[in-house]
């Protein structure tokens, strides 16, 4: 049989389906292109406010983030595939990244990590039963001075032993940071124009190109 | 170092020093209103004259770095590289969520001497804390008018975007952290052409770590006979040590490069020693992948020339992790294997492979089934991909090789002796599984 050749720039076809990103997901996307010379440079960004709107980047976003970005969907899924964070399926509510560096190996991390497994009843990469928790492990967090850590949505919880996992595996406020947000991830500071500003068009890696 | 005044630390346990006001208060935008007075010439000049060194692990000299642009450039950008992913380093976590505008300020004072109109702070998506703090010191800095359009009234404008990363170690690279912020995959680039003539967006660019650009502020308001008189010759000015594993005080200390893998350890201003019941088996002194040290090297000199003398990559981050004698260095090796294994980023075959090998061949010993010709393997592997320099797109690999090949080498005996007490049946067993 042969292979037919394709526009790869356009998705295979109207799949019927509504749209997964809302407008204002799509124009935070957009307020992200004053900082750069091309739009494709808005991917990252792009693809974090998706996966906290959605909270993974199923493939249908993929197509819809391309379209936002003017970029081939294929260009999408090549960089959102690359990176750890990125999550192509459903995640449990909280996903707990257990560092698995040499000082927190050293310091007894594998034995705080068989105790996640154990209380949650699933390996590494599972979501347990009742969706609210992922699990997944990473090289250093850059918290080795507080070691062994996890890190448990937006919280890194230091100095971990086994019998601390069951305590904050109950805190309901175990991915909550204390500190106060800026808002300023969600809204650029310089406007459109500012002298140094990129304006999205510059057309270094446009569409196809990347 | 008792009477070590810190000079980069000094804001660190003062939350005040968090805001721009308090900042300031502390003499803080000193060096940059400064720098402001100079030409961009004459601040590269200074900075060279300093010998200031790049802290982000390879040691060049920033000044040097920064002459390369090309003179007759119109769009420059400034990346801070902030994506500090090198086990068990922690320097730069602690300046941005202690001291984000002493970040912001060295940022600056680069961006002026670069002419640099945008800065893009790249950082590791697991920072939250230091995000949102470094991201609400650049809200005060814009509200201040301290950036933006004509800094403290020169003609200067400076726009400075935080971008995250995702999760990939490899990004901490130079040039795969510049296709990271266009979006792509962060693939490392070949050099040249180096980023100072084609960088991001295939502009003029430089790439500094957050460390370095924390030096700035002090080194232009006191001058480079100033920062040239803490330190050797080769290694000026104040540096940040990590120290972590089983020791009594694991932190981030700053001092002249003129102290020892032991002081760092044992002196009470430090490490404070050993846990107690604990004994140093090995150091890896600088960040995992300059290599190891064994308990009878701990004399070594954190600065930039002495680690080369114990068959050491360089000083790296100058981040050291202990690790003590109840620890089956099998694991260690086998952590060291996976880690570069799973961060190869798999578009030079070498690193992919030997990479992937290394940790298969660890992971085996580690589960109890070595044999003595694994230690020839790994070394040799170690030899091939990584100890010759040029064969690889970036650096990685020789981060990959040095703890690994020295590892093997310094511990042979160990090693080999763990192999001869193998159970004959697990080793059996594992084989089995692994053929
Ligand atoms: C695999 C790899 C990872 C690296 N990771 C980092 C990093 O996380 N932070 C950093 O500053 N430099 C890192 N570097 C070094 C950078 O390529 C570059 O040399 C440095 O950012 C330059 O800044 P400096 O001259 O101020 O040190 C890494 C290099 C390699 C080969
Ligand atoms: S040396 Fe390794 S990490 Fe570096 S570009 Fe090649 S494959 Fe990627
Ligand atoms: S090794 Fe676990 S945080 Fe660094």
């Amino acid at each position: 049989m042969a292979w037919p050749t394709i526009d790869r720039n356009q998705p295979a076809g109207d799949s019927g389906a509504a749209p997964l990103l809302s407008e204002a997901v799509r124009e935070k996307i957009r307020s992200f292109f004053a900082r750069y010379e091309t739009k494709r440079a808005a991917l990252l960004p792009a693809l974090h406010i998706v996966q906290d709107a959605l909270g993974h980047v199923p493939p249908q976003a993929m197509v819809e983030v391309a379209e936002v970005l003017d970029i081939a969907p294929a260009a999408v899924l090549d960089t959102a595939s690359f990176y750890t964070h990125f999550w192509t399926h459903p995640k449990g509510a909280q996903v707990i990244v257990v560092c698995r560096g040499l000082t927190c190996e050293v310091l007894g991390g594998n034995a705080v990590l068989e105790e996640l497994k154990r209380l949650l009843g699933i390996d590494e990469h599972g979501t347990s039963a009742d969706g609210r928790y992922s699990l997944v492990t990473e090289d250093c967090l850059a918290g080795c001075d507080h070691g062994p850590c996890l890190l448990i949505g937006e919280k890194l919880h230091r100095r971990v032993r086994p019998e601390d996992v069951a305590r904050i595996l109950a805190d309901p406020d175990n991915g909550r940071l204390a500190y106060e947000r800026s808002t300023l991830f969600d809204a650029p500071s310089s406007a459109p124009g500012e002298p140094g500003a990129g304006n999205g068009t510059g057309g270094v890696h446009e569409k196809g190109s990347g | 170092m008792r009477d070590y005044e810190p000079i980069l630390l000094r804001n660190v346990g003062v939350p005040e020093a968090r805001t721009l006001k308090g900042y300031e208060a502390r003499g803080g935008y000193r060096g940059i209103r400064k720098a402001l007075g100079s030409s961009p010439e004459q601040i590269v000049e200074e900075v060279k004259k300093a010998n200031l060194r790049g802290r982000g692990g390879a040691g060049f000299p920033a000044g040097l770095k920064w002459s390369f642009l090309p003179k007759d450039r119109t769009i420059t950008y400034l990346c801070v590289n902030a994506d500090e992913s090198e086990p068990p380093t922690f320097s730069n976590r602690l300046l941005m969520e202690n001291d984000p505008h002493q970040v912001l300020e060295g940022a600056m004072i680069a961006a002026y001497a670069t002419r640099a109109q945008v800065a893009y702070i790249y950082m590791r998506v697991e920072f939250h804390e230091q995000f949102h703090v470094l991201q609400r010191a650049v809200d005060e800095a814009y509200a201040a008018g301290y950036l933006g359009r004509r800094l403290f009234g020169h003609d200067f404008d400076l726009q400075v975007y935080i971008h995250r990363g995702a999760g990939a170690y490899v990004c901490g690279e130079e040039t795969g952290l510049i296709e990271s912020i266009e979006g792509k995959r962060g693939w490392p680039r070949i050099k040249p052409p180096f980023p100072a003539l084609e960088g991001l967006f295939r502009r003029p660019t430089v790439v500094n770590n957050v460390e370095t650009l924390a030096n700035l502020p002090h080194l232009i308001e006191r001058g480079a006979a100033w920062f040239t008189s803490i330190g050797p010759p080769h290694s000026t000015g104040p540096k940040l040590f990590c120290i972590s594993g089983p020791v009594r005080r694991p932190g981030c200390y700053e001092g002249p490069m003129t102290i020892t893998v032991r002081d760092l350890i044992e002196r009470p201003e430090f490490g404070g020693g050993m846990l107690p019941g604990k004994r140093v088996k090995m150091v890896l002194p600088g960040g995992v992948s300059v290599g190891v040290l064994t308990a009878n090297e701990l004399d070594m000199k954190m600065d930039f020339a002495d680690p080369a003398k114990y068959g050491l990559l360089g000083l790296g981050t100058a981040a050291a992790v202990v690790v003590d004698t109840d620890t089956d260095i099998r694991l260690v090796l086998r952590n060291l294997a996976r880690f570069y294994a799973l961060e190869s980023c798999g578009q030079c075959t070498q690193c992919r492979e030997g990479t992937s090998w290394m940790y298969k061949i660890a992971a085996r010993i580690a589960a109890g089934a070595g044999r003595r010709a694994d230690l020839d393997i790994l070394e040799q592997t170690a030899r091939n991909m990584g100890m010759m320099p040029g064969l690889s797109i970036c650096g990685l690999p020789d981060g990959a090789t040095y703890p690994i090949e020295t590892l093997v080498r310094k511990f042979r005996s160990e090693l080999e002796e763990l192999i001869g007490q193998q159970e004959p049946a697990r080793r059996d067993a594992v084989l089995q599984t692994v053929n």
